[in-house]
């Protein structure tokens, strides 16, 4: 048992009759980190958290809470975190100050506790306003809110959330992310899943990337993002007699180009102060652009380039 | 502010869990609905349809429907158990309950406890609507109470059973369209309505078997002679039995829905 890590996962593996849906899984999360679970649907991400939070027991392998195994003192363990599921796990028919005062009272908070605790999640949420309207008449995003603020009522030191953001308006999406970070300035550990690279990317400090049940890799964003192809910029010109004079250009500035047709030329890019200097180059041998894009890297690339077979 | 946590506590955390059920209850109504027109519907169709041909007259028919239609409706409550477990299941929040420090069993004991209002409001609608039909018990009220009690425990011992098959069954629609036929089954193949000799010789035997059928004499005999028989002893022990095998059952399955 060691001191510094929140979650120690070691040899993890789930077998849905035959379907293997985490395979020897291990990784450990350090204490005060955001570790992000990447991963594309049915990667094993849910599987993978739900043998964390002790609700499915694991085929083989074990899983430790701050040094508290989860098969073995579950109780423990449960008093250590709080969890946010996929889909919504508050009650539809019920009100937000119900919801909050009931799983209050269910954590052990005595009616008075429970009531200042509910007032003040409600306030830190933005939900006072709705606390009396029934769940089913709430917003997707007021849903979420009011689902974090339940797993929250005990001030965990450690937080699971299983795919936070999916189906959030980019808006909400950002005022979710903002929760989280101000979660993690108050210190807690967060274990969080998602399909979205851009998500782990801007909440976490380390990423495992699983696919199929397997753990593919795990490390920084940074780290991660250099075995990912790089974006890539796309460049069409107007009059095809100056392709060759264009991709001249490009290649000066982005060291290789290459011509994919008759007018476009497709070159790595990962500087981005590079593409004023190839627009005023072009603008000066009086070549017009006629389409430009910059194609950013997606999960799928990761997910080709992390799991696609080395040749050398 | 510093949260401390009392140790979960059994008793604390079910009284929470059978407030939430009433909560939704309370928002929601129509869920009431069932048992209330049920009772009242079957009271007067059977009532008034039946009561001449079967007894020769409602007020003489009376005695045999009122406690037929009373375990009848019992049945009926104690089928919703095991649909609303087993659409809190799907719905994640059990989820959330399971992840909790607080004592396993209790989401399925305060659902069970919160049936219990159900199956005294069935109980309150099918006497009141017997009584308004004219219905006349010869013994004191106190046995009106007895007998009104024993149902509700009946009752509450026959959700544990709907419980466990919701936590097996596959949907929530599965859960309600099997336990309506099981409902129907075994009130209609009872004593429920007519009196069993009139049967063919083969439905006499399975209606005598139906254990629907010992808890409906059991409360014609108090009804009757305004005494606790033997009957009825038998009927509560088999009350205690159902819930003694399948309350652990039931947990087991809970403990064990993964
Ligand atoms: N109870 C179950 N029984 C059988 N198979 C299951 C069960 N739960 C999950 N699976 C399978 O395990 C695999 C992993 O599922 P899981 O829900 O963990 O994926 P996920 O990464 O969370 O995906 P998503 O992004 O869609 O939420 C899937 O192929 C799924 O079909
Ligand atoms: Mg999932």
């Amino acid at each position: 048992m060691n001191q510094d890590y929140a979650v120690q996962v070691t040899h993890l593996t789930k077998k849905f009759k035959d379907k293997v849906a985490v395979d020897d899984v291990s990784f450990n999360i350090y204490r005060g980190e955001v570790f992000g679970l990447l991963g594309p649907n049915g990667a094993g991400k849910t599987t993978t958290l739900r043998m964390m939070t002790t609700l499915l027991k694991a085929t083989s392998g074990h899983v430790t809470i701050f040094g508290h195994d989860v098969a073995k003192e579950s109780s423990a363990a449960r008093a250590m975190f709080g969890l946010t599921g996929q889909y919504a796990s508050v009650d539809e028919d019920i009100s937000a100050r119900e919801n909050l005062m009931i799983f209050s009272r269910l954590n052990g908070l005595s009616r008075a506790e429970a009531k200042q605790r509910t007032t003040e999640l409600l306030t830190e949420f933005s939900l006072l306003e709705s606390a009396d309207k029934t769940i089913s008449d709430f917003s997707g995003g007021m849903r979420r809110r009011l689902d974090l603020a339940v797993s929250l009522i005990t001030r965990p030191a450690l937080i699971f959330l299983d795919e936070p953001t999916t189906g959030l308006d980019p808006r909400t999406r950002t005022q979710m992310w903002e929760t989280i970070r101000k979660l993690v300035a108050e210190g807690s550990t967060i274990v969080l899943t998602t399909q979205y690279l851009d998500e782990a990317d801007e909440l976490a400090d380390r990423i495992a990337v699983i696919d199929h049940g397997k753990l593919v890799k795990i490390g920084t964003p940074a780290s991660l993002k250099e075995q990912v192809s790089q974006s890539k910029l796309s460049l069409s010109v107007a009059d095809s007699n100056q392709v060759t004079e264009a991709k001249d250009i490009v290649t000066t500035h982005l060291k290789s180009a290459t011509l994919i047709d008759q007018t476009t030329i497709l070159a790595p890019f990962d500087d981005s102060n590079r593409l004023t200097d190839i627009l005023m180059d072009l603008r000066a041998k009086q070549i017009s652009v006629s389409h430009l894009s910059v194609q950013e890297p997606t999960l799928d690339d990761v997910f080709l380039n992390l799991t696609a077979p080395t040749h050398n | 502010m510093e949260i401390k946590q009392t140790r979960s506590n059994l008793i604390m955390n079910t009284a929470t869990m059978a407030y939430r059920n009433l909560l939704k209850t309370v928002h929601n109504p129509d869920r009431f609905m069932d048992v209330i027109i049920q009772p009242v519907m079957f009271m007067m169709l059977f009532g008034y349809l039946f009561g001449g041909a079967i007894a020769g007259g409602v007020k003489a028919y009376l005695p045999t429907i009122v406690p037929g239609i009373l375990i009848q409706t019992m049945l009926s409550a104690a089928t919703g158990s095991g649909a609303q477990i087993r659409e809190d299941l799907d719905s994640g929040v059990f989820d959330r309950f399971k992840s909790l420090p607080m004592a396993h069993i209790a989401p399925l004991a305060g659902q069970l406890f919160a049936d219990s209002l159900r199956l005294l409001i069935a109980t309150i609608t099918s006497l009141t609507t017997g009584y308004l039909m004219g219905w006349r018990p010869d013994v004191g009220f106190q046995w009106i109470i007895v007998i009104a009690l024993l149902a509700i425990f009946m009752g509450w011992a026959i959700s544990w059973v709907f419980a466990l098959f919701g936590l097996l069954a596959k949907s929530a629609t599965m859960v309600q369209s099997i336990s309506m036929m099981g409902m129907m089954m075994l009130s209609f193949l009872s004593n429920a309505f007519i009196p069993i000799h009139t049967l063919p010789k083969f439905m006499q035997v399975l209606a005598n078997l139906n254990p629907i059928t010992f808890v409906i004499t059991a409360i014609r005999q108090i009804l009757a002679n305004g005494a606790w028989t033997s009957e009825s002893l038998i009927v509560l022990a088999f009350g205690i039995g159902i819930v003694v095998v399948f309350a652990p059952l039931t947990v087991w399955a809970y403990n064990h829905n993964n």
